[in-house]
Order: C-alpha cells, then sequence, then structure tokens
C-alpha cells in the first residue's frame, strides 16, 4: 500500500484528506471530500481514508463502495418509505374486512376499488410486505449498513486515537470557529485552560499546543445504532424461520377441552367460560358518547384450564392429563405457560349446542308431542328412533344456514344458524316425509305432510378464539431495540466538541469544531474565554453565505 | 363547578392565554438588532404567558384523567390536544435554549390551530375498549406524542427559514410552494371556522344510504353539498344536496367526510382570499420582513436539533413501545397495519433526513423542505390515516 508522509513526521494511509496526526490537507485528495472548492474543510470523517474512495478497481471494489456511499443509503431508504406507502392505499390481503362480499383478494379488489384494485391486485400489492422485492429492499438496506459501517468506523477510530494536540495551520483557518488573537499572556492561557477542565473538557497541553475535547464517544453513536438495526434484521431473517416461531389459532367451545395444536399433543385446553361485558350505559361519565355511538365493550375473556399431558409419548395410550394452569385471558392479558402464550383473540357468541325437536300431527292445534328427539349439534347422528315408532334421519345439515341463489348453503362449518332437511318415518310402515326446518323456518315440501316438526328448546354456547404463540425471537428484538436506542441517544443527545489552541507569535490561533450542535460549542467558547485577551471565535460558514 | 367543566373551561384558558402570549412574541419584532440578543421583555412576558398556559392546559389533562379514570389520549379529540400540549413544552424547552422570541410567533398559532381542529372532534368521554385497557397506552402516547412534538418545532423552523430566505420579488415556483403550505394551514382555520358557524346554529340534515346490504343512519352537520352514495334525505327542510359522492371512494361516512372537505374547501379558500385581498401581497411576501433580523443558521440549526432531539423519542414512543404493546395486547409486535406502516414511513423519513444532513448541499433550504414534508407525513398519519385508511388503530 501506498503511504503518504506528511511534514509533520506522520505516516498516513493512502487515500488520506487529512494528515491523520496534524490536520494538514493532503495534496491531490482534496476533491475525496469537496475541499477543493470551498474555504472551509468537511470534517465530517476528520479526512480520514475510506477504503471506499481509495480503491476503485476490481469489481468487489466497486460494490463496495457502491453501498457504502450515503447517497446510496438514502436512496434505498427512500425508496422503502414510498413502497410501505403504497401498502397502505387499499388494505393488505389480511386485513380485508370479515363482512367483506368476497374475501377472494382476486374477487375483492376489483369488486370494491374498480380498475385501480385489479391492478394493485394484479402488482401484488396486496401483498406487499412479504413480497420479495420488498424483502430484497430491505436486505439492501443492512448490506449497505453494514459495509459503511465497516468502512467508516475503523480509519475514524484510528485517525481520532492519533490526533495530536498541534495542527497544521491551514487547518484549524480553515475550520467553521475561527480566530487569530495577536498577543495573549500566559496567564490567559491558564486561566482558558482551567476554565476548560471546568467546563469539563478533556484538556491535552503539548508543548503549549492545546487541544479540549469533549463527548468523542457521541462519535460512536451512528455505528452503535446500526449494529442495533442489523440485529434486528437478523431477527427478523429469524422469526421467518418456523423454529423460532410457532402460530396457531384455535376455536375452543365453552365446555369443550381440546389438544392445543403446535405443542406436540402435549397441552390440552378447557374453555370453562367466555365473558364478554360492556360499559355500563347507565355510567354518568360515559352515558353521553354511549348514547351517540352505541354500546362499548368493556371485557372479552376466556376463563380456561390448561391441561399437561403426561403420557403423551406412548403411542396409543389416552393422556392423563394434569391441569396445570388456570387462567382469564383477557385482551392485553395474556396466560403464559411452559414457552407458550395463548392470546384472547376473537370470539362467537350463541352457537347452538343442541337442539330439541318435537314430532306433531300437522292438524292438532294444540301441536301436542307424538315422540321428541335432541340433536347434539357437535356430533349430529344421521338418524334418531322416537319412543313411540317414529323415526327420523337427517338428509342435510346446514349449520351455518343461508340461501345463495335460491339453493340452501351453509356459511360456514359452525353452528350458528342451523337447518336442516329430516326425513321423518311415521309408525306403521307409512310412507317416509320430507321437512325443512331451521331457527324461524319451517317448510313442508310437499303440503301434504301428516306429520309436523317444531323446535321445542335449544341450548347456547360461545366459542373463544385464542392465538397461541412462541417467539423465540423477542429477545433478539428487543437487544437490538436496546442497542438501537443507546445508539441514537449517544449520537444525538451528546456532541463530539473539541477546540484546538496553537500558539503563533507571540499570539495564538484557536479553532473549534463539532458534529453537531453548533450553538451549544459556541456559548462553551464564549464562556471560556470570558475576561481574557483571546478574541472570539467568528463563524467563517455565515460569512461565506 | 363539577370536573369536567373545570377541565374543558381549563383548555379553553390554555387557548386564550396561547393567543395572548403570541401577540407578545410578535411585540419583539419592534425591537431593534443590538437588544435582541439579551432577553427581551416582552419575550420574557410571552414565555411567562405560554408557561401559564401550558400549566392550565395540564390542569385540564389531570382533571379530564380523574373524571374519566383513563388518560385523556384515547379518541381524536383527546389525542391532538395532547399533542397541541407536547408541542408548547418543545416549543418552551427549545425557548430556554435558544431564547428565539420569534419562534413562539409561528409556533403558538399552528398549535392553536391544531387545539381548534381537535375541538371539532365529538369531546364526549368514551370508554376504553378492551384492546385499550393497559398502562401501554399512555406510555406509548404520551412518548409518540412528545416527539412529534419536538419534531412539529423543526416544522415551524423550517417554515420561518423559507419565509425568511425564499425570494418574493417575483412568483416563483419555491414561494408559490411556501404559500401552498400557508394556505394549508389556512383551510384547517377555514374547517374550524365553518364547523363552529354550523354548530351554534345546530345545523342537522339526516341522510339514509346502503352500505353493502345495510341501511346506515348517518348526520351531517354541515349542509350537504355532497350526499352520501345513493343516499337520500330524510330531513325536511335542509338544504337539497348538489351531488352525489362518487362511489370509489369507500370508507365508514365516506359522504359526510368528503362534505367536510369540499366546506374546508370553500372556506378557507375565502378565507385566504380576504388576506390577499386586503394585505395585496403573497402570504409569504407579507410575513417576509417579519424575520428579516432573525439569523437563518440559527434557523437552520433549530430545525436540525429538534429533528435530532426528536428522532430517538419518536423511535421509541412510535416504534418500540408500540411494538411492545401490540405484543402484548394482539400477540404480534409488527402486523403492517395502515397506521403502523405510516410511522414507520415517518421513521424512513427522518432516518433520511439526519442522513443527507451529513452531506454538503442539504443544509438550509432543502433542510427546511424536508422538515416541512416530515410534519406533512406526521399530520397525515394523524388526520387522513385516522379518518380514511382507517385501521385497527381507527379513531373515528
Ligand atoms: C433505516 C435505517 C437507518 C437508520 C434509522 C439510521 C440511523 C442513523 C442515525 C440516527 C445516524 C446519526 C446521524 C447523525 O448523527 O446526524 C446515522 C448515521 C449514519 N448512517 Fe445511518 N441509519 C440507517 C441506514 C443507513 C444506511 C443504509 C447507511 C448506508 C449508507 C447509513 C449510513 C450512515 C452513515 C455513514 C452515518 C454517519 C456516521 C458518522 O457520522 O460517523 N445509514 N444513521
Amino acid at each position: 500500500m501506498k503511504k503518504i508522509k506528511c511534514e509533520c513526521g506522520h505516516i498516513n494511509p493512502e487515500g488520506t484528506v487529512l494528515c491523520e496526526a496534524c490536520g494538514k490537507p493532503i495534496e491531490g485528495n482534496q476533491h475525496i471530500d469537496g475541499n477543493q472548492d470551498n474555504k472551509l474543510i468537511n470534517m465530517r470523517y476528520d479526512g480520514t481514508a475510506r477504503r471506499s474512495q481509495t480503491y476503485n478497481k476490481s469489481i468487489i471494489d466497486k460494490i463496495w463502495s457502491f453501498f457504502s456511499s450515503v447517497k446510496v443509503g438514502v436512496w434505498l431508504i427512500v425508496i422503502a418509505l414510498v413502497a410501505s406507502m403504497l401498502g397502505t392505499v387499499f388494505p393488505q390481503e389480511m386485513y380485508i374486512p370479515a363482512d367483506a362480499v368476497s374475501r377472494d383478494p382476486a374477487i375483492f379488489y376489483e369488486d370494491i376499488y374498480g380498475i385501480l384494485g385489479l391492478i394493485y391486485y394484479q402488482l401484488g400489492f396486496h401483498n406487499l410486505y412479504s413480497s420479495w422485492w420488498y424483502m430484497v429492499l430491505i436486505a439492501l438496506i443492512g448490506i449497505s449498513l453494514v459495509i459503511c459501517s465497516l468502512d467508516r468506523f475503523v480509519p475514524l477510530y484510528k485517525a481520532l486515537k492519533k490526533q495530536k494536540a498541534k495542527r497544521h495551520e491551514t487547518f484549524l483557518n480553515r475550520q467553521r470557529l475561527f480566530s487569530e488573537t495577536e498577543t495573549v499572556s500566559k496567564e490567559d492561557i491558564e486561566t482558558v485552560k482551567a476554565n476548560l477542565k471546568k467546563a469539563r473538557y478533556n484538556v491535552r497541553d503539548e508543548d503549549g499546543h492545546i487541544l479540549a475535547e469533549k463527548g468523542r464517544f457521541s462519535r460512536w453513536g451512528p455505528y452503535v445504532n446500526h449494529i442495533g438495526l442489523i440485529i434486528i434484521l437478523i431477527a427478523a431473517i429469524l422469526r421467518s424461520t418456523s423454529l423460532m416461531y410457532t402460530d396457531e389459532y384455535i376455536w375452543v367451545r365453552e365446555g369443550e377441552q381440546i389438544v392445543i395444536p403446535g405443542t406436540n399433543g402435549e397441552y390440552y385446553i378447557e374453555n370453562k367460560e367466555f365473558i364478554m361485558e360492556t360499559h355500563d350505559e347507565d355510567d354518568e361519565r360515559f352515558a353521553q358518547a354511549i348514547q351517540q355511538e352505541g354500546i362499548v365493550p368493556s371485557n372479552f375473556q376466556t376463563d380456561v384450564v390448561v391441561y399437561q399431558a403426561t403420557n403423551s409419548s406412548i403411542p396409543g395410550a389416552a393422556p392423563e392429563l394434569e391441569p396445570i394452569l388456570t387462567d382469564s385471558i383477557q385482551m392485553n392479558k395474556p396466560a403464559k405457560f411452559d414457552k407458550y402464550t395463548l392470546y384472547q383473540s376473537g370470539y362467537q357468541v350463541n352457537e347452538f349446542t343442541s337442539m330439541t325437536f318435537k314430532i306433531h300431527e300437522t292438524d292438532d292445534p294444540d301441536a301436542s308431542a307424538l315422540g321428541t328427539f335432541t340433536i347434539d349439534l357437535t356430533n349430529p347422528e344421521a338418524a334418531y328412533e322416537l319412543d313411540n315408532g317414529f323415526s327420523v334421519s337427517i338428509e342435510q345439515y346446514y349449520p351455518d344456514y343461508y340461501m345463495n341463489d335460491g339453493a340452501p348453503t351453509s356459511e360456514t362449518n359452525y353452528p350458528r344458524n342451523p337447518a336442516f332437511v329430516m326425513m321423518v318415518y311415521p309408525p306403521n310402515n307409512e310412507s317416509p316425509e320430507v321437512s325443512f326446518i331451521g331457527i324461524g323456518r319451517n317448510i313442508d315440501a310437499t303440503g301434504e305432510n301428516n306429520y309436523k316438526l317444531g323446535i321445542l328448546d335449544f341450548e347456547l354456547h360461545d366459542v373463544s378464539g385464542l392465538t397461541l404463540r412462541v417467539d423465540y425471537t423477542l429477545p433478539f428484538f428487543m437487544l437490538g431495540a436496546a442497542i438501537f436506542m443507546i445508539g441514537v441517544t449517544q449520537g444525538m443527545y451528546w456532541q463530539h466538541r473539541r477546540i484546538w489552541i496553537n500558539p503563533k507569535g507571540n499570539g495564538v490561533l484557536l479553532a473549534a469544531h463539532t458534529n453537531k450542535n453548533w450553538f451549544g460549542i459556541n456559548k462553551d467558547i464564549e464562556k471560556v474565554l470570558k475576561n481574557t485577551s483571546i478574541a472570539m471565535v467568528v463563524d467563517q460558514q455565515e460569512l461565506d453565505e | 363547578m363539577d370536573l369536567l367543566s373545570l377541565s374543558s373551561t381549563m383548555l379553553y384558558t390554555a387557548f386564550i392565554l396561547y393567543l395572548i402570549a403570541t401577540f407578545f412574541f410578535g411585540a419583539t419584532i419592534r425591537q431593534n438588532k443590538s437588544d435582541r440578543k439579551k432577553k427581551t421583555k416582552s419575550g420574557t412576558i410571552g414565555i411567562t404567558i405560554t408557561i401559564i398556559g401550558f400549566i392550565a392546559q395540564l390542569v385540564y389533562l389531570i382533571t379530564r384523567w380523574i373524571a374519566s379514570g383513563h388518560a385523556p389520549v384515547s379518541n381524536m379529540f383527546e389525542f391532538m390536544t395532547f399533542l397541541g400540549m407536547c408541542m408548547v413544552l418543545a416549543f418552551i424547552i427549545i425557548y430556554f435554549y435558544y431564547k428565539l422570541s420569534f419562534l413562539g410567533l409561528f409556533a403558538l398559532p399552528i398549535t392553536m390551530v391544531l387545539i381548534a381542529y381537535a375541538s371539532m372532534f365529538p369531546t364526549d368521554i368514551s370508554p376504553l375498549v378492551p384492546s385499550l385497557q393497559s398502562h401501554w397506552l399512555y406510555i406509548h402516547v404520551t412518548t409518540v406524542a412528545l416527539g412529534q412534538g419536538i419534531l412539529f418545532i423543526s416544522f415551524v423552523a423550517g417554515i420561518m427559514y423559507l419565509t425568511r430566505q425564499i425570494d418574493q420579488t417575483v412568483r416563483n415556483k419555491r414561494n408559490t410552494w411556501l404559500e401552498i403550505v400557508l394556505y394549508t394551514i389556512i383551510l384547517c382555520v377555514g374547517f374550524i371556522i365553518i364547523t363552529t358557524i354550523f354548530n351554534l346554529m345546530n345545523y342537522n340534515a339526516t341522510f339514509e344510504y346502503q352500505e353493502g346490504n345495510r341501511t346506515v343512519i348517518t348526520e351531517y352537520h354541515l349542509p350537504a353539498i355532497a350526499a352520501p352514495n345513493e343516499g337520500t334525505l330524510l330531513t325536511e327542510d335542509a338544504m337539497q344536496p348538489w351531488f352525489e359522492t362518487p362511489k370509489w371512494m369507500h370508507g365508514a361516512d365516506a359522504g359526510r367526510k368528503f362534505n367536510t372537505v369540499i366546506w374546508s374547501f370553500i372556506s378557507g379558500t375565502i378565507l385566504y382570499g380576504l388576506i390577499r385581498l386586503f394585505t395585496r401581497k403573497r402570504i409569504g411576501a407579507k410575513l417576509q420582513p417579519l424575520l428579516k433580523s432573525v439569523k437563518p443558521d440559527l434557523l437552520d440549526e433549530i430545525m436540525y436539533r429538534s429533528v435530532a432531539i426528536g428522532f430517538p423519542i419518536f423511535t421509541l414512543g412510535g416504534l418500540i413501545f408500540a411494538a411492545i404493546w401490540a405484543q402484548i395486547a394482539w400477540g404480534r409486535f409488527w402486523g403492517w397495519d395502515p397506521k403502523e406502516v405510516w410511522a414507520l414511513v415517518t421513521w424512513f423519513f427522518y432516518a433520511a433526513f439526519l442522513h443527507l444532513r451529513l452531506s454538503r448541499g442539504w443544509h438550509g433550504e432543502r433542510s427546511a423542505w424536508l422538515a416541512v414534508i416530515g410534519f406533512g407525513i406526521i399530520m397525515f398519519n394523524l388526520i387522513v390515516v385516522n379518518l380514511v385508511l382507517a385501521g385497527l388503530h381507527s379513531y373515528a
């Protein structure tokens, strides 16, 4: 590697813009930081040699320079920003409302949003955030983050370690804050040094050349926060593998006990009761709002017992269940057991558990029962024998009945609105009769039936929707977020301030630099120079304009 | 007096105090340049009144909290007033650091517009739905609002920078855009005025329309220029609508919202027209001389610093706390809900802002435009996303 020797004796790596030790601009390299056309020198990386600015031959060098450029980084961020916005124009597929006419994305978007919706769907924007190109975009940001941090961190670290208090004059007079004083007394220098220490500056005095420095660690802030971001990206990659992440949705009826999917048959859950409460309409505080906007729910809760199967490993054996947790799951209050978390996520009230029917003669005005039978809707049978010789067979069962273009259909498989087509076989081998019966419907297909069905009774239950989650990546996300916050705080709430005071003749040159908050360093200098003969610095950038 | 009416009186008081403080900050313009470096008398009075106003608003917050039993940050009115309060707080903090009285002259009026705008939404105390019943509600919302309040200062400094620096001698692209930004603020004022007028008149027109296979009733509190799509007017003596809201506008109550937007444009444009008529100048040109003595470098610094300070707080509240809460409430810390996406967009935007500041050529005017756009994104998330792209977080 070609080294560059500065007149102060320091040997700089190739590509250095400002000598690491004394800051003298190195001839021939000023274009790198764009210093040649400006009075002030660019201090962003203290003029260190960065790989990206130095080598530019092989393809790897080219890729490296590409990704380490802040300009490219900003472009990537802006593209990600615009893409993210596009994803909110219409709802994402997972947010298609439950009551939409069709939840099939091929139909939904065009139906609701017309031609734009169709284009949106065809471009795949309905699943934008899991599309390959969105992921690639985020990955590119990640690569850019890593490379640009590596590119700058090491050289900057070295430069800040090697810097000397003695600086070249052109370095000083091309700083933004600068002053020159013709004559200065020894006492004044001492006062200033004492003041700087009082202002909690780190003061170095090398043969009368003074460097006062403060908050250098804030320079590492961006690198720290970028590490945090990289950890978050790695966590996101981990999360997409099923090893680290389980997600199951379970419906459990009141009174039902089922194995919890995703736990390898190890855990069972029993739904004791689902509770839905609403805010009291008579509550004085809320009466007005409730009157305006309707009833507001106040609580969704499932009282559950979780069981552990103790011999689930023995195939064929009925599991022995041992209760391990009794809990009330509410929103914002999930239940935890082992490595699992259960969330209250949905509910369905008033499903039918069972229905009891009777048979009576069609023209009996009292409709007195000739026989009764009960259908357990969780487990309906094909046929029912009644005591007095009648039998009934179920020809069709629609758990969630509705008429679709004149044909009876079931909307879901849940007994929310059960309806049946039944064959009634009277005693004595009379010919069977067809009846259609449901809630509020009782149709005699031929109009000539001698016997009629009627609903005597029914039982209802609620169903709870619970989400089961295992997420081993959470600690990584938390770690990444914490490191990010430490990094930004470090970089934003502290600033690296440096003040150089170098002798020249009988007087001094004073220059100062900070990476942000010029107002603050100005105030510092004002305070430090108070009652001395050293001239206050002038902001040369302002004069530039 | 019961707690709730005490609460609203305090909010009203705060509003008036901010108004008075604005005049005192305005009076600092008269002072000549050499005085201005030091603390000025009217500046001191201005900031004192601002602080008293802030305390009054704090009393509003606390009393409303006690009255409702939960932190008053749970609906549009409450959140926006709270944001207004955070903006005032951010202004107070920045004032004590930079001692720039002019900042108050711009920051306070815009805050007042926001608070007045908030009051146009239903102000009844509403009970909390189960998903909002969590301490994370206040932790998350207060941090977000504080972050946004500080970012607001960068918007104010940006507007001031542009007003100060942009050439107003002839019409050009830049001063036209600045004028559009100012016009947008005036549209909000127009909305406030027209809504208040018809509220005082107790105007009401009821419509009935079909939404899917449900029949929905909606109440207009402004005369209907645009009726709901295929809606019929039920109220007898109300103004007949001029046309129907087009079918492709969807979402809850699209017709009424569209009608409100139309009215805001009409009244805001009239207001703007009147201002132009009386001043015979672009508003930007009229304001420019006020700022002649402010150093643009200082405005640039305030603009950048407030982003630097606000960005970490916004990240903490808007992304990290939000994710923690979402994890507890829904079991997923991130769900690409529109509101979440827009928080991410805001975050990306300010990250880009900070990175651009690292390069030459992005200080000063370009930064100022970015600061304005950034706050535009925040407002978009607050208003458009809440009311139009409604998702899980929808308030209204
Ligand atoms: C969304 C992702 C990103 C966030 C949130 C982020 C955040 C930050 C923050 C807060 C700073 C400190 C800025 C300042 O001190 O004014 C910073 C600095 C920096 N960022 Fe990023 N960054 C992101 C992505 C990137 C990318 C993709 C690149 C790659 C080009 C990059 C390159 C840099 C550089 C070079 C610095 C300056 C370091 C220094 O001053 O020594 N950042 N970043």
